[in-house]
């Protein structure tokens, strides 16, 4: 093959695979509509149109996922049956899970056990940590949860581990060393912890793919928002992101510094469309400390990519209290 | 009982052997930080001012004699090791092994080695001290050439596990972390290697501060191994089973200020005519000097011991010569490149370190000078893979020592291990709140070198590695953040220098406190408790 075609190709796939995000929905709709209607104690306002976003509130972490993902239509629709899945949560520091800098070990644990009840062959978890992996999955509490929620939990520290991916559709960022976690499975889902965050004033599900990747250093130095943006073009993106606040650190993220960073707010929120649950996440975050949207740069940066809307009035959102 | 020493030996040593290589190569802290093989070594004992542990091997020497030199020194295992390979290796030839023999005791020099050692290291220089402490040499050889292969093998075993879909072994880096301690523990290496091959424990009494200083005190051990005068024909069974060489089948007598308690002879003299016991007969008086050999009536000629002498004594000065004059040089040659190297021509933003930093827990420079002997215990375990040997930061005295280094990792802000484990009390034990308020150095921010500033975009690598944000990001421009330094909060652990994505210059870098301070508490902003109840959206 040429080049000049197979950059064509590459482009072409790249746009069909825009279509197919922003219409999977519609598509997913269409096919999978049904399970959803039939979700017991879920008022069908709108039965025909399948939901795209779900806003939970006031349970512990493992139930509002539970909730949330029933009103979902159910994690079948994400993960099918045999499938190799990943769940990529937030691992980046050593620290208790009272202290809000990773992901919540019992919404791991939940999401792990769904999958196997949908019927996947294997769960595999990991994050390129900033702190010494070791350290962090251990004391993150999510080792130990996935494992007794039978996942297996890969190391993330050689670069052996990463395979060079090209992002076609990347301004800042053309390529990027992906861990083969992400590359191998089948579908992978993704569950960054809602903070704030000194470089990019929020972490959240777009900012959670810098876990994937092995060359960190190379965001930094060429525009941090942007290579976010890029990074989520990637051809296989993630089919859930479920962000976790049920903890949400508001300050001197994303490591923080003590309790006083943290925040105690029991939310969740879980969407295919990660531009969309970052700004609900990121509009839910603003109650508790100023954050004006166009702070986050690589949001908007991700929309102007055709990444996902930021527009939530276009989408199905629901918002339960529990 | 008599039959019982040796096996007892064998088994003691060899567990304690396997037992103390596998704490210097376990990386991934298996053993945990409180594995007391590493802690009843008598040097860093005497180092760390435990004096009951020294007290305890005093009062066990002269109970027992040298059995510190046979069953817990390492590098006395190691040599027995050495000298049965080479008896196998030996085994299937023609010539026949050539055996032990008694030779004479090399007092002015193992005296010489050991006040010279003693008198430096009370002056406070440690560099001999460090390179002759069997222990710490020990550590130096198993952290710097055994450790790499240890560590290849379990990514050897990890790969296979990975290919059948198991997680439980996970790949390791190997880097070569000191030149200059690979070197001198591959020349430590090869002279023990070279001098046991043949000559058994001549390292114990000749080079080792640590068995002349035993010596001293095992002259006058009250168990020992004696001859019967009565049983024994001479034959020279017991002389050529000695590794210490000091026994006189001629004189029928045993040196016991070099003997081991190996207990090898027991079990060779077939006329049973050796024993380990108490003085029984009260007839002879031991001379404290070295042991004459009265020559018996007829039979004694003494020609050859001492022209084969020399020429070891010649070996052994030129060998220590060698290895304390070479990584000397070679330290001073980095030196000078290093110098070169860190001053680029017309550089003004500059991000090299000009203070060196040592370990929390370490208190200052002098401490760490005066206590460490460069065992590498710490260098080998700590987890963030920030502590390697020094080659000239501390100077001449200080090589090898272990200084904090910002390139593999940073100094994790909860972690206590290498104070928990440092058996000399070069680095002291800290509680985890302790080490959050000792600061090892301060953060420099140069903000010429800062992305943010440079090209106008978000970073904040650095803020985010901060655990006290003493490094913060505070409003910039256009809505970007810059970093903001309050040094008085700063702990010197390095997240920030690791990180920083800047190039070629860091715009964050830490200087060392030469002796360390505490680090003022971070101030908790006062704030009303947020209560969140809706979803804003």
């Amino acid at each position: 093959m040429e080049r000049r075609d197979f950059l064509k190709a590459v482009a072409v796939t790249g746009v069909a695979l825009t279509l197919k995000t922003e219409g999977s929905m519609d598509i997913m709709a269409q096919t999978l509509g049904l399970p959803s209607e039939a979700v017991p104690g879920e008022p069908s306002e709108a039965p025909a149109r399948q939901v795209d976003l779900v806003a939970v509130m006031g349970g512990e972490a493992d139930a509002m996922f539970r909730k949330g993902i029933q009103t979902l239509g159910g994690i079948k629709r994400f993960v099918k049956k045999g499938q190799k899945v990943c769940v990529k949560p937030n691992i980046g520091w050593d620290k208790i899970p009272e202290y809000a800098g990773n992901t919540n070990p019992k919404l791991v644990a939940e999401i792990i056990k769904e999958c196997y009840a949908a019927g996947a062959s294997e769960v595999v978890v990991f994050d390129h940590s900033c702190d010494d992996w070791r350290k962090c999955y251990v004391n993150s509490g999510i080792e130990a949860a996935a494992k007794a929620a039978g996942a297996k939990l890969l190391p993330p520290d050689q670069e052996s581990y990463y395979r060079t991916v090209s992002l076609p559709r990347g301004k800042s960022l053309k390529s990027a060393k992906i861990h083969s976690a992400i590359l191998d499975c089948d579908v992978w889902i993704n569950v960054p912890i809602l903070k704030n965050h000194g470089g990019t004033n929020l972490t959240i599900s777009m900012k959670n793919h810098m876990g994937i990747v092995w060359d960190r250093g190379y965001f930094h130095q060429h525009d941090l928002q942007q290579c976010i943006a890029d990074v989520c073009t990637l051809k296989k993106p993630a089919v859930l992101n479920v962000v976790d606040a049920y903890r949400v650190m508001k300050t001197n993220g994303p490591r923080g510094r003590s309790m006083g960073d943290v925040v105690l707010s029991k939310a969740l929120f879980i969407s295919h469309d990660i531009v969309a649950v970052d700004t609900a996440a990121a509009k839910f975050f603003n109650q508790i400390r100023t954050m004006p949207l166009d702070s986050v740069g690589h949001i908007e940066n991700a929309e102007k990519l055709g990444i996902g809307t930021m527009d939530l009035a276009k989408l199905n959102v629901k918002r339960i209290k529990m | 009982m008599k039959n019982l020493l040796k096996p007892l030996r064998v088994i003691i040593s060899v567990v304690l052997f396997v037992a103390i290589s596998f704490y210097f190569l376990d990386f991934a802290n298996i053993t945990g930080p409180h594995f007391w093989v590493g802690k009843v070594q008598l040097l860093p004992a005497l180092l760390a001012g435990s004096f009951t542990l020294v007290g305890i091997w005093i009062v066990l020497t002269l109970i027992f004699g040298r059995i510190y030199c046979s069953t817990i020194c390492p590098i006395g295992t190691l040599q027995d090791v050495i000298n049965r390979i080479s008896v196998w290796f030996n085994k299937g030839k023609k010539r026949r092994r050539k055996h032990f023999s008694y030779s004479r005791p090399k007092n002015i020099l193992r005296y010489i080695v050991l006040a010279f050692t003693a008198a430096t290291s009370l002056f406070g220089f440690q560099l001999f001290l460090l390179l002759l402490d069997p222990y710490s040499a020990f550590g130096r050889i198993m952290v710097n050439l055994f450790k790499p292969i240890y560590m290849f093998g379990n990514n050897v075993l990890a790969g296979m596990l990975t290919g059948m879909g198991s997680y439980t072994l996970y790949q390791v880096d190997i880097v070569l972390q000191s030149l200059l301690a690979f070197c001198i523990a591959l020349i430590t290496f090869g002279v023990i290697a070279l001098m046991s091959w043949k000559n058994g424990r001549t390292w114990c009494n000749t080079i080792c501060p640590v068995g002349a200083f035993l010596s001293l005190l095992s002259r006058f051990s009250l168990l020992r191994i004696r001859v019967d005068r009565e049983k024994c024909n001479r034959c020279g069974s017991c002389a050529h089973s000695c590794k210490a060489s000091c026994i006189s089948s001629v004189a029928k007598k045993v040196d016991v200020s070099r003997c081991v308690d190996c207990f090898n002879c027991l079990e060779k003299c077939p006329r049973g005519a050796l024993y380990y016991g108490f003085h029984l007969e009260k007839k002879k008086k031991h001379s404290l000097g070295s042991l004459k050999v009265t020559p018996p009536k007829s039979s004694y000629i003494p020609t050859k011991d001492e022209l084969t002498d020399q020429g070891k004594r010649q070996f052994l000065v030129t060998a220590f010569t060698t290895a304390v004059a070479i990584p000397t040089l070679l330290a001073q040659d980095k030196k000078k490149a290093w110098n070169a190297l860190s001053q680029p021509a017309g550089s003004r933003i500059d991000d090299h370190r000009k203070v060196p930093i040592t370990p929390p827990g370490s208190e200052s420079r002098a401490n760490l000078l005066a206590h460490c002997t460069a065992c590498h215990l710490c260098v080998s375990k700590c987890p963030s893979h920030v502590l390697k040997p020094a080659l000239m930061e501390y100077g001449l005295a200080g090589i090898m020592q272990p200084t904090v280094s910002f390139e593999k990792g940073f100094c994790n802000f909860d972690c206590t291990l290498c104070g928990e484990l440092c058996p000399t009390g070069a680095i002291r034990p800290l509680t985890v709140e302790r080490k959050h308020l000792t600061q090892t150095g301060k953060v420099v921010f140069v903000e010429e070198n800062c992305i943010v500033y440079k090209k106008g975009t978000n970073c904040g690598a650095c803020s985010e590695h901060c655990p006290t944000q003493a490094i913060a990001m505070v409003p910039y421009k256009d809505g970007l953040t810059i970093p903001k330094v309050d040094t008085n909060i700063c702990v010197g652990c390095g997240g920030c220098e690791y990180v920083c994505p800047s190039k070629p210059f860091r715009a964050v870098h830490v200087e060392g406190n030469v002796v360390h301070r505490a680090a003022k508490p971070f101030v908790e902003r006062r704030e009303k408790a947020v209560k969140v109840d809706e979803f804003g959206f």
